[in-house]
């Protein structure tokens, strides 16, 4: 059996995820990316081993992604991010055309083809607001933390608008709603669905085609699904559960099993080639 | 004797100032903003004429200024801080034409004629890049006072290129480089150098002439007069009372409006 390993170390986490030649998840691993990003993907894909049941030695091609993608010092290839979505996106949702992914620093709408092949993209890599930062620190001016936001959420009856033009002077804006008694929790949807009006602007930048594929770490904030899709007028696939954070990871296994088939395939036409001569 | 005062209710800190028939400063207040804008105009503005020893009924006029104006409730008028900031700068150095005013929320550059006259001005409200929050964000991360963050900056020997434009991804860039090892002192004037840039930028946006006058709480920090006048290439005017200076056109303000009241009077009398 061939074993291959994908690594996204992200901005915010680290995720790496095994993957069986059927193309079956046998093992995956998150942890906060944190500052040492070679120990960190070192730790991510130990846990993943580990869970898999699987020797590091049985793993015959690995391919890292995400923004530390170079700090991972075990890999055989790195693919950019966009690369890695469309993948892992289009096996989970064959019938994928347009991937948005909000992850806890950058926001990313991209564009495919039947192939999972990029055929355009925008990105936000520059600016708190049309992030993950943005929920964190609005969270966090309430006295709340990450882990905390989608309970939160889904108990808003009447979200009141957040700007959402930086995620700094958004502490000015929570603390006016807070003194006028707002909850937090219509504070909080308030600022997710400033996010979602950030990322169908971002999508319908790359001329957005049905069908459209949510991922990223964001996406484990149910509400958001929900209010990108009510503002699209459209159906959203969303990844179940946790699953939503490793989709580029998982692309990159997949990639990873495509670049072993190629290259097995080459050895072959160079065997024949070198027999025939 | 009458007196003027002007009170700058901003972002982060209230000013207040009080001047007498000869433009000379009297009295002046510096406190935090906090959460009732109300309580500390009227805070500030006790705290300037204690200082004065002048009373309250001494004083004709009081102009308020900044993003908290119409909360000085014992103001006679509102003037914009972008006008009050090009007449204090004008009054406290007369060749000024350029402004840069840095503030805890955001940057302006002015463009002012010999008057003190607004041709021009562009500001930076919509991103706290470029402000005074940068280094806010820059002092939590360290763990450093505002206030040391200038004189630590200056001790740089090897700089580092702070590269994200975002406040609140400076803070992670910020604490990356610490990961790496870095020095405090280089990380700090990266984060400086990076605000100068922003700033250059507003400031060419009106254009740049000198004479150039740095006000608002940002220009009494020795590290951003240091990196911006690197940038520039040129010489700030800068004075302890930079840090007043909204307040103090909005005395200016103030002034002008004692004196237009008396001039039919005088008139009159005279005629």
């Amino acid at each position: 059996m061939t074993i291959t390993a994908g690594l996204d170390i992200g901005s915010t986490y680290a995720k790496a995820v095994i993957l069986t030649d059927d193309l079956e998840i046998a093992g995956k691993a998150l942890s906060p990316t944190g500052f040492k990003l070679q120990q960190v993907a070192h730790d991510v894909y130990r846990q993943a081993l580990d869970g898999a049941g699987i020797n590091k030695s049985d793993v015959s091609y690995v391919i890292a992604t995400g923004s530390g993608r170079h700090q991972v010092d075990f890999k055989d290839l790195h693919v950019t991010d966009l690369t890695a979505s469309a993948r892992g996106a289009c096996h989970l949702f064959p019938g994928t055309r347009t991937i948005l992914d909000v992850g806890g620093q950058t926001m990313k709408a991209s564009r495919v083809n039947e192939t999972a092949k990029v055929e355009s993209f925008r990105l936000n890599d520059k600016c708190a607001a049309g992030t993950g930062a943005f929920l964190e620190k609005t969270a966090r001016y309430m006295g709340f933390g990450t882990e905390e936001i989608s309970a939160l959420m889904t108990t808003s009856r009447e979200p009141v608008p957040i700007s959402g033009v930086c995620a700094v002077f958004a502490e000015s804006e929570v603390i006016n709603h807070l003194s006028l008694g707002t909850p937090p929790a219509d504070i909080m949807q308030g600022a997710i669905e400033s996010l979602t009006g950030r990322s169908v602007q971002l999508m319908k930048r790359v001329r957005a085609e049905p069908e459209y594929t949510l991922i990223g770490g964001i996406l484990r904030f149910e509400t958001m699904g929900a209010s990108v899709s009510k503002l699209l007028d459209a159906e959203v696939n969303v990844p179940e559960g946790e699953m939503v954070q490793f989709v580029s990871a998982l692309g990159c296994a997949i990639l990873a099993h495509l670049r072993l088939e190629k290259l097995q395939a080459e050895e072959l036409v160079g065997t024949a080639a070198s027999a025939d001569a | 004797m009458a007196y003027a005062a002007g009170v700058d209710v901003g972002s982060t800190q209230t000013k207040a100032i009080i001047i007498n028939e000869d433009a000379e400063i009297v009295g002046r207040a510096l406190l935090d903003t906090g959460a009732n804008v109300i309580q500390a105009a009227e805070d500030a503005y006790a705290e300037a004429l204690a200082e004065s020893g002048i009373s309250q009924d001494e004083v004709e006029y009081v102009v308020g200024t900044g993003y908290g104006r119409y909360r000085v409730t014992f103001g006679n008028s509102q003037v914009t801080e972008i006008s009050c900031h090009g007449r204090g700068a004008v009054h406290l150095f007369p060749n000024t034409r350029t402004v840069v005013d840095m503030g805890g929320q955001d940057t302006k550059a002015i463009s002012v004629t010999a008057d003190g006259e607004i041709t021009d001005f562009c500001m930076n409200d919509k991103c706290a890049a470029g402000t005074g929050r940068f280094l806010g964000a820059a002092s939590a991360a360290l763990d450093i006072p505002l206030g040391d963050l200038g004189p630590v900056s200056l001790q740089s020997t090897k700089p580092i290129k702070i590269s994200t434009t975002c406040t609140v991804f400076a803070e992670s860039e910020v604490l990356a480089w610490i990961g790496k090892g870095k020095k405090i002192e280089d990380i700090l004037w990266g984060v400086h150098k990076s605000i100068a840039s922003r700033s250059a930028g507003l400031m060419r946006r009106v254009g740049i002439e000198d004479e150039i006058t740095f006000t608002g709480g940002v220009s009494r920090n020795e590290g951003m007069v240091k990196a911006l006048e690197e940038r520039l290439e040129k010489k700030l005017n800068i004075s302890e009372d930079c840090h007043y200076m909204g307040a103090l056109g909005a005395a200016m303000f103030a002034l002008d409006n004692i004196q237009a009241a008396r001039t039919p009077a005088e008139t009159g009398a005279n005629s």
